[in-house]
């Protein structure tokens, strides 16, 4: 029990060659997979999305509210649209916009802003999750996609939404069981304000138990459908769920 | 001075539940960390926008080398973050199953009795104490090494989960503090493991080698070769 401490040999640090060479491969050069890996990452997400949707969404818990004072100033919740970020400037929008409500439905629609306001709205203050890791807490009015749903009587096969916009080709499919949250809104108002170009004014889809991404701005159209949407930024490999 | 010539006895030390559960866990905890950082990048901050964070980053905004990243951009972090965390969640709650049930957890689980050995540990390694203390099949600082390392895992499994769902595991973020705060702590946990394996592969080759050997054979032939 009293020897001395043993020094590295030659043989030790080439043991240590061999544990440490490969483990530093594996995280090396920012790797995403390769074409091989790759692929099979993003099919093993779909596991996840599975998991987000069957066992930690619940159709009734609601996301926490924040007091008005709680609000982050504007100048510090970002915003971008992918037509700005590519040209500079806002997404035009399109002459006499109206919300179209299609695909598997009994009652097709087709709703003007002052139509969609006069619906049942609901107001709450809650923080923005953002896949990139940043929160920011804001106050949304609008009304819920469930209310839109019932008046367009969706046929039992309609399984996913799919919002399209008016922002280049920006799009996001949607499960059903979040898009009925009862905080899942169509908004049209922000910080007790219209919504504004910056926002996704006239139009935007808001959901406090969703990433920022499936949040699609500069709604156009809302389509019920029997196959799985994909999405804009799901469709380069981002999680398909994107729920909180 | 033990005589070279007499070979010492071999000793079973490592179950091979135990052997494979290690070196997995090893692999899966550097691809947790490499796409952990490649997710942290995207926003290299902490706290809600706009609002002062209490606690502090001193890396708060500093770009992390490529070759510390895993998945090539945000998506492709957080979709090796998500499949590995399968396996590494699996494989803790195996190996904690295993340690429960064989018993095994006895020579493993740090309690208050290993509060003196581990002082005395601690003096033997300053110098200030000859003899190396008796020990069981590890001592006691180890002890107090493997059960710490296991809660930090536990702590970054359940502050991940909290990240991952703040609102429908609202309870659980709460109970780290908030979503900022989780986040916070989810990320100091990847530099207390880097810390931990540091230290842990600089003292198996400066203290007992044989170790080494032993994680990955199961036989341990080395200075300490006593069992409780």
């Amino acid at each position: 029990m009293t020897e001395p401490l043993p020094r590295l040999s030659r043989r030790d640090l080439l043991r240590l060659g061999l544990v440490a060479g490969p483990a530093s491969l594996v995280a090396a050069c920012g790797w995403d997979g390769g074409p091989t890996l790759e692929p099979r990452l993003r099919a093993f997400s779909r596991i996840n999305d599975w998991v987000s949707e069957k066992i930690f969404l619940s159709s009734s818990r609601l996301a926490p509210e924040y007091p008005v004072s709680a609000r982050t100033p504007p100048r510090d919740f970002p915003s971008y649209s992918i037509t700005r970020n590519d040209t500079g400037s806002f997404p035009a929008l399109p002459a006499s916009w109206s919300l179209e409500v299609g695909g598997l439905v009994r009652k097709p629609l087709r709703l003007t802003l002052e139509q969609l306001q006069a619906l049942p709205r609901i107001t709450y203050t809650v923080k923005h999750h953002c896949v990139e890791g940043w929160t920011a807490i804001g106050t949304w009015t609008g009304v819920p996609v469930s209310v839109v749903t019932q008046m367009a009587d969706p046929r039992p096969e309609a399984r996913f939404l799919r919002f399209d916009s008016f922002d280049s080709d920006y799009y996001n499919g949607w499960d059903l069981k979040s898009a009925m949250h009862p905080q899942t809104i169509l908004a049209y108002g922000h910080n007790d304000r219209p919504l504004s170009i910056l926002k996704g004014a006239p139009l935007r889809l808001y959901a406090p138990i969703k990433l920022g991404y499936k949040m699609t701005k500069y709604v156009t159209k809302m389509t019920f459908t029997a196959e799985r949407p994909g999405g804009y930024w799901e469709d380069q490999g981002y999680p398909w769920f994107g729920g909180v | 001075m033990e005589s070279a010539a007499v070979p010492r006895p071999a000793v079973r030390r490592h179950h091979g539940l135990v052997r494979v559960a290690h070196w997995l866990n090893a692999i899966l905890l550097l691809g947790m960390i490499g796409s952990g950082l490649q997710i942290y990048a995207a926003f290299s901050h902490f706290g809600i926008r706009g609002r002062p964070f209490p606690l502090p980053n001193p890396l708060d905004g500093t770009p992390l080398p490529r070759w510390g990243k895993l998945g090539g951009w945000l998506a492709g972090g957080l979709n090796w973050h998500f499949a590995l965390a399968w396996p590494f969640v699996i494989t803790g709650v195996v190996y904690l199953l295993f340690l429960t049930l064989s018993g095994e957890w006895r020579a493993l689980v740090f309690r208050p009795r290993d509060l003196r050995p581990a002082l005395q540990m601690q003096l033997y390694y300053l110098g200030l104490r000859k003899d190396h203390p008796p020990q069981g099949k590890h001592n006691a600082l180890q002890k107090g090494a493997y059960t710490f390392i296991v809660l930090l895992g536990a702590l970054s499994v359940l502050t991940g989960f909290a990240i991952y769902k703040p609102v429908q595991l609202s309870w659980l973020t709460s109970l780290f503090g908030g979503y900022e705060l989780a986040r916070y702590w989810h990320f100091v946990a990847v530099w207390v493991f880097i810390g931990f394996t540091l230290l842990h592969v600089a003292l198996v080759f400066l203290v007992d080698p044989a170790s080494l050997r032993a994680m990955i054979t199961g036989w341990y032939r080395g200075r300490f070769p006593s069992h409780d």
